[in-house]
Order: C-alpha cells, then sequence, then structure tokens
C-alpha cells in the first residue's frame, strides 16, 4: 500500500505554496508578461484579506444567508446497508445555492474585484456549474459577466447555459480544440490578457497560475473545514477516509485541505476514466499523466510525446480537463493523496445507485466518487467512517443521462 | 555585444530600422517551407522568428492558432523545425529566432533540446509564457548558448521592465499592446506613450517592437521608438489570402523599415 511509503516528516510543516507560488516542484506563475501585474495585485489584496475581520466577516455572511452554509453532512443509512461495512456519511455541496461547491469560490472571488475596481468578470466552464456560480455572483454584484465555454459543453450542459443567459451573462462559444473546458480556459487567458485593466478572472478550480490555486483551495476549505466538525460532533472522531472527485480538483481540495496534516484521515481523489484507461480517451491525469506547463501552472498534464496537449474525454463536462491543480500533483507525489480512476459506464451507475438509495441524484461528476466506492469499501469494516463529497446536483446532466442510459430507466 | 544584436547594430548604423518575419513553422505545407522562408529573407528580412507549433498557444490570436493548428496538422514536430532551421541556416547568415512554449521544449528536453536547437543555427529564443519570474526555474544552465529574448508589455512596471532589460539577451521584445497576437487596425495614443517610456527604460538591449504590425504605415508610426519591428500575423495572414503577393508585401514593410 503507498500509505507505507509516507515520508516520515514528509508533510510535518506542510505550508504550501511558497513564496514562489510553488507547491514543491509545481505551480509557479507560467503566464505571459502582460498578465503578471494583474497577479501580483491579486496575491497582494489576497494577502491582506485573508487576515481582514471586515472582509472575512463580510464572506461569511454571504455563505450563511446567500450560499446557504454550513451544508449537512448526512449519513447515508441505505447506502451504508447496501456495502456493509464502513459507515458513510456524505457532505452536502449539492444543497449549495446554484447546485455545487463553486459558489464558495465565486463569492471569495467576487469580494476581491470590487477591492481591485473591477468592472467586468470573466470565467471558463465545463459543465456549467462555475459559469452559473459567476453569473449569479455578477447578478448580486451589478458586474459584467462574460463565460467561455466550449461548443460540446454548451450542447451537454444546455440547462446552464440557459441559467447563464437568464442570470444576464453573456456566453461565449468556443470552437477551438476540443472545443471542452481546456479550450474555454485558453479562451479566458486570451481575454484577460487583452482587458487586463478592468476585467478580473475567476477561475473556477484549483488551476492556472498563482494566487490561484491557492486562493480557490481557501475559499473552497470551508467544506473540509465544516465536514470536521459536523464528523467530530456526530462520530466524536475523525473519518478514515474522505472520497472527492478530481478535474481541477477544487471540491477535492476544498475536502482534503482541512485534513491534511490528520494523517490517519486517508484521503483518496477518483478522477475520470473515461472510456476506461487503455482507450487513450479518458482525464485520468495523475494517474497517466506526466509533469509538464501548461495555462499558467507546472503540474500533471495528459501529452503527446512531443509535448503538444491530448484531447481528453469523459462523460463529465467538469471533469473533462487534460490538467490538475498542482497541489494534488504534489499531494500525489509526496502520497498524501492516493488517485483511481472509474469509467464513464461506471459513474452512470453510480448515478442510479445513490438516487435510488438515498434519494439524491448527484453530477456526473460527483457520481465518480460515489463509483469508487464500490472498490474502497470491500477493504473497510464497520468500526470505519467513509465521507464523500457530493460536490454538487445533477440536474444538469439529465440529458447525458437520458441519451446514455435513458432505456434503463424506463 | 552577442551575435543578435551586433546583427541588429549594422542594421542600425546603415539607418535603418531591423525586420524580424514570423513563420509558424511547417506552415503552410512542410515541403515549401524551406522555400518560403528563404523567400522571405531574400525580400528583406533581416532576422527570422520560427514558431514552434504547439496545441495550446494561448499567447497568440486566430490566425496564428490556426498557422499552429495546421503545422499540427501537417505532422510538424520538433525534429522537422531543426531541420528547416539546418536547411534555411545553411543559405543566410541572418540570425534564427526561435518562438515556442514552454511544454513541447521541456517534453523534448531542455538539454537535448538547447544542444539541437543551437546546433542546427537557432541563435535566439522566446518563451512567451516564461515570466522573468520563473526565469531561474525555467532556464537553467541548459539554455547557456541560447540567447535568451524577454518580454515587456504595457502593463510592466517601470521597474520590471529595467529587470527585462538585464536578464534579456539578443534584444528586448517589446509587446505594443496588452493582448494576442495578430493585426490591429490602429493603435491610440496610450500605445505610442507606453513605447516611449519603454524605449527609454531599455538602457542595455536593442528593442524590437511587435504584435499588431500589419503594415509599412504601422512601421513608421513605430519607428522613433524602437530598433526594430516584428511582424508575425500580419504575414500568416497574407499567406493564407494571397500567398503569391507574400514577397511583395515583405518588400513593403522592408522599404518602411528604412530610415528616410
Amino acid at each position: 500500500m503507498s500509505t507505507q511509503t509516507i515520508p516520515p516528516n514528509g508533510r510535518a510543516s506542510y505550508n504550501f505554496p511558497d513564496g514562489k507560488g510553488k507547491f514543491g516542484i509545481y505551480g509557479g506563475k507560467y503566464v505571459p508578461e502582460t498578465l503578471i501585474s494583474a497577479l501580483d495585485q491579486l496575491e497582494k489584496l489576497y494577502a491582506q484579506m485573508k487576515f481582514d475581520k471586515e472582509f472575512q466577516n463580510e464572506l461569511n455572511a454571504l455563505q450563511k444567508e446567500y450560499n446557504g452554509r454550513p451544508t449537512p453532512l448526512t449519513f447515508a443509512k441505505r447506502l451504508t446497508e447496501y456495502f456493509g461495512k464502513a459507515k458513510i456519511y456524505l457532505k452536502r455541496e449539492d444543497l449549495c445555492h446554484t447546485g455545487a461547491h463553486k459558489l464558495n469560490n465565486a463569492l471569495g472571488q467576487i469580494l476581491l474585484a470590487k477591492k481591485l475596481g473591477k468592472t467586468r468578470i470573466i470565467a471558463e466552464t465545463g459543465a456549467g456549474q462555475h459559469g452559473v456560480a459567476t453569473a449569479t455572483v455578477c447578478a448580486k454584484f451589478g458586474l459584467k459577466c462574460v463565460v467561455y465555454m466550449g461548443e460540446v459543453d454548451i450542447e451537454r450542459q444546455k440547462l446552464n447555459v440557459f441559467r447563464m443567459r437568464m442570470l444576464g451573462a453573456e456566453v461565449v462559444p468556443v470552437k477551438s480544440g476540443s472545443k471542452t473546458l481546456k479550450d474555454a480556459t485558453n479562451e479566458a487567458i486570451r481575454d484577460w490578457v487583452t482587458n487586463v485593466s478592468d476585467t478580473h478572472y475567476i477561475i473556477g478550480s484549483v488551476v492556472g497560475p498563482h494566487p490561484y490555486p491557492m486562493l480557490v483551495r481557501d475559499f473552497q476549505s470551508v467544506i473540509g473545514e465544516e465536514a470536521k466538525e459536523q464528523i467530530s460532533g456526530y462520530e466524536k472522531k475523525l473519518p478514515d477516509y474522505i472520497v472527492a472527485c478530481v478535474g481541477g480538483g477544487s471540491n477535492a481540495m476544498g475536502i482534503f485541505y482541512p485534513f491534511i496534516n490528520d494523517e490517519k484521515v486517508k484521503l483518496i481523489g477518483v478522477e475520470a476514466g473515461g472510456y476506461g484507461l487503455n482507450s487513450g480517451k479518458h482525464c485520468a491525469t495523475l494517474t497517466l499523466g506526466e509533469p509538464g506547463i501548461f495555462q499558467g501552472m507546472k503540474t500533471y498534464l495528459l501529452q503527446d510525446q512531443y509535448g503538444q496537449i491530448s484531447e481528453v474525454h469523459s462523460i463529465s463536462a467538469g471533469l473533462d480537463y487534460p490538467g490538475v491543480g498542482p497541489e494534488h500533483s504534489l499531494l500525489k507525489d509526496i502520497h498524501r493523496v492516493e488517485y483511481f480512476s472509474v469509467t464513464d459506464d461506471e459513474a452512470l451507475d453510480a448515478t442510479l445507485l445513490l438516487s435510488k438509495l438515498e434519494g439524491i441524484l448527484p453530477a456526473l461528476e460527483t457520481a465518480h466518487a460515489i463509483a469508487h466506492l464500490n472498490i474502497l469499501l470491500p477493504q473497510t469494516n464497520k468500526n470505519e467512517i467513509v465521507i464523500v463529497n457530493i460536490s454538487g446536483r445533477g440536474d444538469k446532466d439529465l440529458n447525458t443521462i437520458i441519451n446514455k442510459i435513458g432505456d434503463k430507466i424506463l | 555585444m552577442t551575435k543578435i544584436s551586433s546583427h541588429i547594430e549594422k542594421i542600425n548604423q546603415s539607418d535603418r530600422k531591423a525586420l524580424s518575419i514570423f513563420l509558424t513553422a511547417g506552415f503552410p505545407t512542410k515541403e515549401n517551407f524551406v522555400e518560403l522562408a528563404l523567400s522571405v529573407l531574400e525580400n528583406g528580412a533581416d532576422m527570422l522568428e520560427i514558431g514552434i507549433p504547439f496545441s495550446d498557444p494561448l499567447a497568440d490570436g486566430p490566425t496564428i492558432q490556426r498557422s499552429s493548428q495546421a503545422a499540427l496538422e501537417n505532422g510538424v514536430n520538433m525534429k522537422d523545425v531543426f531541420s528547416f532551421c539546418e536547411q534555411i541556416k545553411s543559405k543566410t547568415d541572418k540570425p534564427l529566432i526561435l518562438m515556442g512554449y514552454a511544454n513541447p521544449i521541456i517534453k523534448y528536453g531542455t538539454k537535448n533540446f538547447c544542444e539541437d536547437a543551437v546546433g542546427n543555427g537557432g541563435a535566439g529564443l522566446i518563451v512567451p509564457d516564461v515570466p522573468i519570474d520563473e526565469y531561474e526555474s525555467f532556464y537553467t544552465n541548459d539554455f547557456k548558448d541560447f540567447e535568451k529574448i524577454l518580454l515587456t508589455t504595457p502593463a510592466s512596471s517601470d521597474e520590471r521592465i529595467k529587470e527585462i532589460d538585464q536578464k534579456s539577451e539578443g534584444f528586448v521584445y517589446c509587446v505594443s499592446v496588452t493582448g494576442t497576437t495578430g493585426a490591429r487596425s490602429n493603435f491610440d495614443k496610450n500605445v505610442l506613450e507606453n513605447l516611449g517610456r519603454t524605449y527609454s527604460l531599455v538602457t542595455k538591449n536593442k528593442m524590437l517592437i511587435g504584435f499588431g504590425i500589419s503594415s509599412p504605415e504601422n512601421i513608421k508610426t513605430f519607428a522613433p521608438f524602437c530598433d526594430g519591428v516584428i511582424v508575425g500575423s500580419a504575414v500568416i495572414k497574407k499567406i493564407n489570402e494571397d500567398y503569391k503577393a507574400l514577397p511583395e508585401f515583405v518588400r513593403s514593410l522592408s522599404y518602411a523599415c528604412n530610415d528616410k
């Protein structure tokens, strides 16, 4: 087991990123010169706001009164009985306003954007959840919002496109490359390079140049902090396992981060295996990728023999990304988090499983974490506790689900 | 003085701004690329900037993005780029500069990349996604034989421009506007003010202006603020629209670089 390979004092002082925005060798600021001053400005402001009482109070009030936090930690009784092993709890980010964890970050960043005096917000989106979250905060704070979204994703997440437009955002279809999240991110970066003086870029995951991976992680850490308090209340102890899906990796970093120094809590990230690891059509970046430089960061990437970024595939638009947050790359290398993958089909089955046993329709992204329980639970015992991060709800995926397994359901 | 800067100096001494032309390696075809590059040089380009195609060129606008994509579809890889360099270099003394994003370079292996690139006649290197903040992480000793050309932008502070000038070799690449590569129809007063500011801060190196320059008129506008200009997207556009007119277009750009 890889848990045996943890260096004895590898994380006694886990404190990343360092002063240069690095997570070990990963992270950094690999962007065109034009963006450096905006990144520096953001970094400086955030360093102040992180410890600014007024800012934190304002954010906490929004999280409570607008986002609906704290989200519950639900004991999954029938799912637990189904496996007959460890007790399973679900951290209910699907109950956040707008239906996913994405708003936690968008709220934090919109407050920063206002302090920076920016009047225009841009974002990239895959599944549309981050786009909806960004459009939502822009509506609430009265800022102009432009969301870049790949054409393929616009098709498979139509409902969210409609939602963003209702919220007053402009959704720009991206036609380059694989027409998915990676290309939407390229286009958002190009917009930012062009309009940097009045525009703030709300990145939706723990990816991109420093300070974004840190900033998004910090804003998402509310998930893990709440879960820690909740499980300690219910069970008088910490969980044995935490499971989360990983695309860029923001819901996972959010729930993992407050537990990183709790060595006995095993952290498990689940990537999208697409059509299978041998198919060449998957997003198992940490499982099969290798380090490279892409979209502002050094991190594990899926790439070909020439260093061109691969065209990847997942049924879930939110996981359909050839990179991963740089902190995950470090956590993999130091063996603090173990990463697995599940296929499209396994995720679809898990969607039905959670719906039928718990009355919770998870997002296809989240369903990857659920699907991994089939591997994990048989290895556990009844005294153990597993928390699964239910990063979002699945209403947005009904089109895809009907197309794929509509027959099974009818 | 470096190879590239002394070349620019010689051109400037003959009352002329240096003209650097950007071409995407292996575009529009692999077979005719060397011939195309040589024709650009014969028609008045003083240097060539050869773009290494990348799947995700985030500093580039639509024109160069598409040429990069087309080159990849033509099957162009790093070995081809070096082979082009070698063939071009055998026919000219003018400097060749490679422009490429970080990932294909580290994937090839930085040591091998530098040996092969310099060995085949590459004199300078521009990596648009490596700012000075990552200079030490990226430009290891492997890159010692390359003249590493760094970029300034209108968003760079005075302090940064001075630091970029100190670290840059060959010349300083002054990006005229915030934004991606691609032709612009006009440049406002702020653009010229910023060029003036940058030109006065760049003291160690020669300075070439790039991004958005598409016509002899643009070159005349920028001439007071630089030692040379770089034209990329406009050339690629000309290749797309009217391939046969390219030599004449390059001659018109080159003519505009003469001081009188």
